[in-house]
């Protein structure tokens, strides 16, 4: 039974990633979009990027996954090809599982092309690789897990992009890249802590620039977590309600 | 005799609407069930629940063995689905498609391979093996959603609207193909709203209207109920339509196809006297009377009360 939920899960990812992620004209957006980023902030502020650096990874991450995974889900929704998956015999929760792993796969992708960038031209290193991998595994996971809670939720592929833009600008905004969270009015403090990216932020900044403790990071890692596994059970909700 | 399909009390409301209405059948193993109706009656609603799409509001269904509430898992593994949409992937090969599916019904590894050339070969699909789903025809779109539905050997095809927007020619061989399918032991249960689709190819038929079933058995049965009662047939000089009809008494009961009329002829004489009324009304020339031996489409009318142009307009639109 479970051998046979992850052979599901696999054909899915493998599936998502020749149709939909590794078509020339997305990875050429998966190579420009974080080039562009990081050029865009060097100009801005040519004296050094090693404190934006692990935003700028963040935020490819969240673009990474959030922009094609909802696009694909809420496609396949449209044209009838998500049901087809649904009449195989694996889970919805596998289905989910699988749509979500492809979507993290590709943020992978994007936000690794912006810490190669990172590291090779502005002059930052990676202290803690181990730990910063993970971080950044668990980020792309939980965001690419929004994703899929924002394609569920809606009909059409423009609604899809209007409301991850409804999450994604305000997450850019508070999660501490451009203004320390510390130094924000607490209502908007508050808000800040209610989004995946500031934790994703703190978690990247400590494994990426050295200034780490563990239990901070283990405190990021655990909400991060729990952002995953709230937006994971929310959408396989709002998609078995799909079937009622 | 097995029994492959069962379904007991079924039903399914979307608010205020009942879209299956308790319905109860059996399908026995080895036949072409076909369950017809017009647009709206519940066929597709009823396959959505037949195959775990949407969940009945009540009762169940038994499919081969398999309680489609508790072990769907399981019914999915023995079923195979044509939707009414040939939902494959665009941008993966006829070849890939199918080999992705037969991953997804966990055929495996080292037989995967060899199931997809074997199917692609029965379907003739050999040649287009390379081309994406796409840029295929219509009916090679439906060719292949049907080899997919086949990959993992499934006991129990469910098709919904199979030759639907199809043109005569692969209509007419994706008949033969189920045809063929059946001979292999397969259970075939159809949707159609093609009356003389479910003549030449189901054994038994259920007739579904509003989400109830207003009969099933076999075609030759159903038109054994008609077949006393004589059907006139009258061909005008020029189109008529519903509206002129409506003031001529046993008439109103007719249907029309372009210039032509048909009726049930209990009383024979006062059928041809209101011909002759309507043609004198309007002008118009009488080209022709015949009896017409009825057949499935008169027993549809005398089962249902619905005239025959429900379905054909719904035949339009599918775009034959």
């Amino acid at each position: 039974m479970i051998r046979e939920e992850l052979e599901g899960i696999w054909h899915i990812i493998l599936k998502d990633l020749r149709a939909y992620y590794f078509k020339p004209p997305n990875i050429s957006w998966g190579i420009l979009f974080p080039l562009v980023l990081a050029l865009a902030f060097t100009l801005r502020k040519p004296s050094g990027l090693s404190d934006l650096a692990p935003g700028l990874v963040a935020m490819a991450a969240l673009f990474g996954t959030t922009s094609m995974e909802a696009i694909v889900i809420t496609f396949e929704k449209r044209v009838g090809a998500l049901e087809r998956l649904m009449l195989a015999p694996i889970s919805l929760e596998a289905i989910l599982i699988g749509k979500i792993l492809g979507g993290s796969i590709f943020g992978l992708m994007i936000s690794s092309v912006m810490t190669v960038i990172s590291v090779a031209f502005l002059g930052v290193s990676v202290k803690y690789p181990f730990l910063f991998a993970v971080s950044l595994l668990l980020t792309v996971l939980t965001l690419s897990a929004l994703g899929s809670l924002v394609a569920v939720s809606v009909r059409e592929v423009f609604e899809a992009q209007t409301l991850s833009n409804y999450f994604r600008f305000p997450m850019i905004f508070l999660c501490g890249v451009f203004i320390p969270v510390e130094s924000m009015p607490i209502p908007l403090q508050w808000l800040a802590y209610a989004l995946p990216l500031t934790y994703s932020v703190n978690a990247l900044r400590q494994t990426f620039t050295g200034s780490l403790q563990y239990a901070d990071l283990a405190f990021n890692l655990t909400a991060l977590t729990i952002f995953l596994l709230i937006f994971m059970a929310t959408a396989a909700r709002l998609l078995r309600k799909y079937l009622e | 005799m097995e029994i492959a399909i069962k379904t007991v009390s079924l039903t399914k409301r979307f608010g205020d609407l009942t879209a299956v209405d308790h319905i109860s059948f059996e399908v026995r193993r080895g036949e072409i069930f076909g369950f017809l109706g017009p647009n709206g009656a519940g066929k597709t609603t009823t396959i959505r629940m037949l195959v775990g799409l949407t969940v009945p509001t009540e009762g169940t269904a038994i499919i081969d063995g398999y309680d489609i509430r508790s072990e769907i898992l399981e019914v999915k593994r023995r079923v195979g689905v044509v939707p009414e949409a040939s939902n494959l992937y665009d941008e993966l090969s006829v070849e890939d498609n199918l080999l992705f599916i037969a991953g997804l019904y966990h055929v495996p590894r080292l037989k995967r391979e060899e199931r997809v050339r074997e199917l692609l070969k029965s379907f003739n699909l050999w040649d287009r093996k390379d081309t994406k789903f796409g840029k295929l025809s219509k009916g090679l779109k439906r060719r292949l959603t049907i080899a997919a539905s086949m990959v993992h050997y499934p006991r129990i095809i469910f098709l919904d609207e199979p030759t639907t927007g199809l043109d005569v020619m692969s209509a007419r061989s994706l008949r033969l193909l189920l045809k063929d399918l059946r001979e292999t032991g397969v259970t075939i249960f159809l949707t159609t709203h093609y009356i003389e689709e479910a003549d030449q190819l189901c054994d038994r038929i259920a007739v579904i209207v509003k989400g109830r079933i207003v009969t099933i058995d076999t075609p030759e049965n159903m038109k054994s109920m008609v077949q006393d009662i004589p059907v006139i047939e009258a061909l005008f000089d020029s189109p008529i339509n519903k509206s002129m009809i409506k003031d001529f008494g046993i008439l109103e009961e007719a249907w029309i196809e372009g210039n032509r009329i048909r009726i049930f002829a209990g009383e024979v004489t006062e059928v041809l006297e209101a011909l002759v009324n309507f043609a004198t009304t309007y002008k118009l020339k009488i080209v022709g009377v015949n009896t017409v031996k009825p057949g499935l489409e008169e027993a549809f009318v005398k089962l249902t009360g619905l005239k025959p142009e429900i379905m054909r307009l719904e035949k339009e639109r599918g775009g034959r």
